[in-house]
């Protein structure tokens, strides 16, 4: 520094060997301006702007602080570096998804009909017409949403009482005896089963029992399910674990039975997180495509029997509207519909994301006296 | 209360606690029996793609013959996806448990997880729409200046559709999940351990070094065990971004096919045979999903430290 010059700003020997507070940002502006001047000469993209002022920052400050404050010190600094341009990448892909899907999907959700019709009776010709200009883009989603909405449901009424109930087991009945662990195990073991082998099992499954070619909504719901009990398991367990054993021994103490004590008092004080967790559970396999894609085939028109006959979900039309175009010659309505339906299926999944924290919050028990 | 009231209710209770144990018993064994009937019924169904003469398997060499390039293919985009999420995750893990200030980090935790919240078709999307094109004039600068390598031959695919693009979407769907996983073995660092490494002089990073990393070690390799189930099993990125083919040893031509993907892509409008064969692969990709994630439970369970990290 300039001491000789000005002895009155003299560092003091405690902080003697260290960058000033200002450094990284003197760094981080020098960085920028070179960054811009690099691109300009290669041409100027933002992306690679942000790119190589990012290597110029790190590698600037670490040389700076190598310099002055030792090896130590700019291993220190370069970690950072790394550590805090690992989170920046991990936060591109998200930007990108979500701007994708708003730019494409906007304009397909603002088609009149996009959430009140199915694709019912459309064919390439009014898909022709419609990227000739002279027609509008017609056909919807209402069949998917249907369909992916009954799907969930009934994979839902399956999973959350054989999860809840396994839960119960595990905690209160358990009492890590070989086979509660063995259940423990196996719920994690089936958290890793490939979607699409749950959507094979449940085909596999129906067409050795049904008959082949079994289908329906149901197979696929029965897919899901086997998705979503072991999630519903974990979360309700870990949410049963912490309720306080003093509760239920006050029951047991007030001579009320075991499964009342689970009733009345266990699961009431758990319920909060239970039903988040069913809520995230549901977030998670409502975007399943391969398991829908096995078991229910794609449907064009409604059908509002689970039961009976092929049906549509969001995810399969997403799918075999990008793969498989209406109209193969004139692909564009196709997509817009498909972004449409994937900007329909992230808000449903961002608000069941959404709702299952409002519920922890607002339906938590009640904390301290 | 009367006492034949509370005799009675008691003789309901006793029926009640039966009932409701049994109910629980019984929701267990379910969960059991319906690991175990996935593996029963994928056998049962599989059978004649085994016993099939082979020139009536898809390739006309058997069923292995058919199974081998896309385990070969599945194995690579697998790779591909853990070599760039691990040390993405681990970093992204540390910033949030160890660099970001404490009132952000749980928003920022949740900002990861909104990651894992974006259906896997929607990547699938976004990789064929916007990815496969940004990337590909990347391929032919790889094809270019490091043609000599096998992975990087040309000639470059045009449209991008090729198995590292596969596997860059794979990564990102696999990002979250060791993210979250190496979070909360990073929290579960001792306190003293950390503080004791900054009470001897220790930097932030010799810190993490030295107390962090060390006790998490088994805890990450458990966290990327996971990930690797994700990543094989994985479907949609693959179907929708990659141009499968033949299996190629360079990542940036179109070719290649993972097992998943194939499954997807012909199963619907797949009969007879057919479907044998590609319920044969799923078993195969079962079988190789179940092997990696026992053993990264396997692992957590020998570490009981660990157990709140699933």
């Amino acid at each position: 520094m300039t001491s000789t010059l000005t002895p009155v700003r003299k560092r003091s020997a405690l902080t003697k060997g260290q960058l000033p507070k200002y450094a990284p940002y003197v760094v981080l502006g020098v960085a920028l301006v070179l960054g811009a001047a690099i691109l300009a000469l290669i041409g100027f993209n933002a992306f690679g702007w942000g790119v190589v002022s990012a290597i110029l920052f790190a590698a600037g400050l670490v040389g700076w602080s190598a310099a002055v404050e030792g090896s130590r010190k700019a291993k220190d600094k370069l970690a950072t570096c790394l550590v805090v341009g690992a989170f920046l990448v991990a936060l591109l892909p998200l930007i990108s998804v979500i701007w994708t899907v708003m730019v494409n999907g906007i304009p397909g959700l603002l088609n009149p009909g996009f959430l009140g019709t199915s694709m019912n009776g459309v064919t390439g010709v009014f898909d022709n017409r419609a990227a000739e200009g002279t027609g509008p883009v017609v056909g919807g989603i209402y069949h998917a949403l249907v369909g992916t909405l009954q799907i969930t449901l009934l994979a839902t009424v399956i999973s959350v009482p054989v999860g809840l109930l396994t839960a119960i087991y595990l905690v209160e009945y358990g009492n890590d005896r070989p086979l509660a662990r063995a259940i423990t195990f196996f719920v994690d073991v089936m958290t890793g089963i490939p979607s699409i082998v749950a959507g094979l099992f449940a085909a596999a499954f129906f067409f050795a029992v049904v008959g082949p070619g079994t289908k329906t909504g149901a197979v696929a719901a029965v897919a899901l399910s086997v998705l979503m009990i072991p999630v519903v398991v974990r979360s309700s367990e870990e949410m049963l674990k912490i309720v306080p054993n003093e509760l239920r021994e006050a029951a047991y103490a007030l001579g009320v039975r075991k499964w009342r004590t689970i009733l009345k008092v266990v699961i009431p004080t758990a319920i909060s997180g239970i039903a988040s967790g069913v809520t995230l559970a549901i977030a998670r396999v409502i975007g399943e495509t391969a398991p829908i894609l096995v078991t229910a085939g794609f449907a064009t028109s409604i059908n509002n029997n689970v039961f009976g006959g092929w049906m549509a979900s969001l995810p399969t039309f997403i799918y075999t509207q990008i793969l498989n175009p209406t109209s193969p010659s004139n692909p564009d309505p196709s997509s817009q519909r498909a972004w449409g339906a994937a900007l329909v299926l992230i808000i449903l999944v961002m608000l069941l994301n959404l709702g299952a924290r409002l519920i922890a919050r607002v339906f938590a028990p009640k904390a301290g006296r | 209360m009367t006492t034949t009231s509370l005799t009675s209710s008691q003789g309901a209770g006793r029926a009640g606690d039966k009932v409701f144990s049994g109910a629980a018993l019984a929701a267990g064994c379910l969960i059991l029996a319906v690991l175990f009937g996935v593996a029963l019924f994928l056998v049962i169904q599989a059978i004649p793609a085994f016993t099939a003469p082979a020139a009536d398997i898809q390739g006309g060499e058997g069923f292995f013959a058919y199974i081998w390039p896309i385990v070969i293919g599945t194995l690579i985009a697998a790779i591909i996806a853990l070599a760039i999420a691990t040390p993405v995750s681990i970093g992204v893990a540390l910033f949030i448990s160890h660099f970001a200030p404490r009132g952000l980090a749980s928003g920022l935790g949740y900002v990861i997880d909104l990651l894992a919240a974006i259906p896997s078709v929607v990547y699938g999307a976004w990789g064929a729409a916007f990815l496969a094109p940004q990337i590909s004039p990347a391929y032919g600068w790889l094809a270019a200046n490091m043609g000599w390598l096998p992975i990087f031959q040309g000639p470059a695919s045009a449209t991008g559709k090729t198995i590292l693009t596969a596997g860059i979407v794979l990564s990102v769907m696999v990002i979250p999940i060791i993210t979250s996983l190496s979070r909360e073995i990073f929290l579960q660092t001792p306190k003293l351990h950390e503080e004791a490494a900054l009470a001897l002089g220790a930097t932030r990073w010799e810190m993490i070094k030295m107390s962090v990393l060390s006790f998490a070690r088994p805890g990450i390799i458990s966290a990327v065990m996971l990930g690797l189930g994700r990543a094989l099993g994985e479907t949609m990125a693959v179907a929708l971004v990659l141009s499968s083919g033949a299996l190629t040893a360079s990542l940036i031509q179109s070719g290649n096919q993972t097992i998943a993907a194939e499954i997807a892509l012909n199963f619907p409008e797949a009969s007879g045979l057919k479907v044998s064969t590609l319920i044969a692969a799923g078993l195969v990709l079962f079988v190789i999903t179940l092997a990696v994630n026992m053993i990264a439970r396997w692992i957590i369970s020998r570490h009981k430290e660990f157990s709140g990290a699933n």
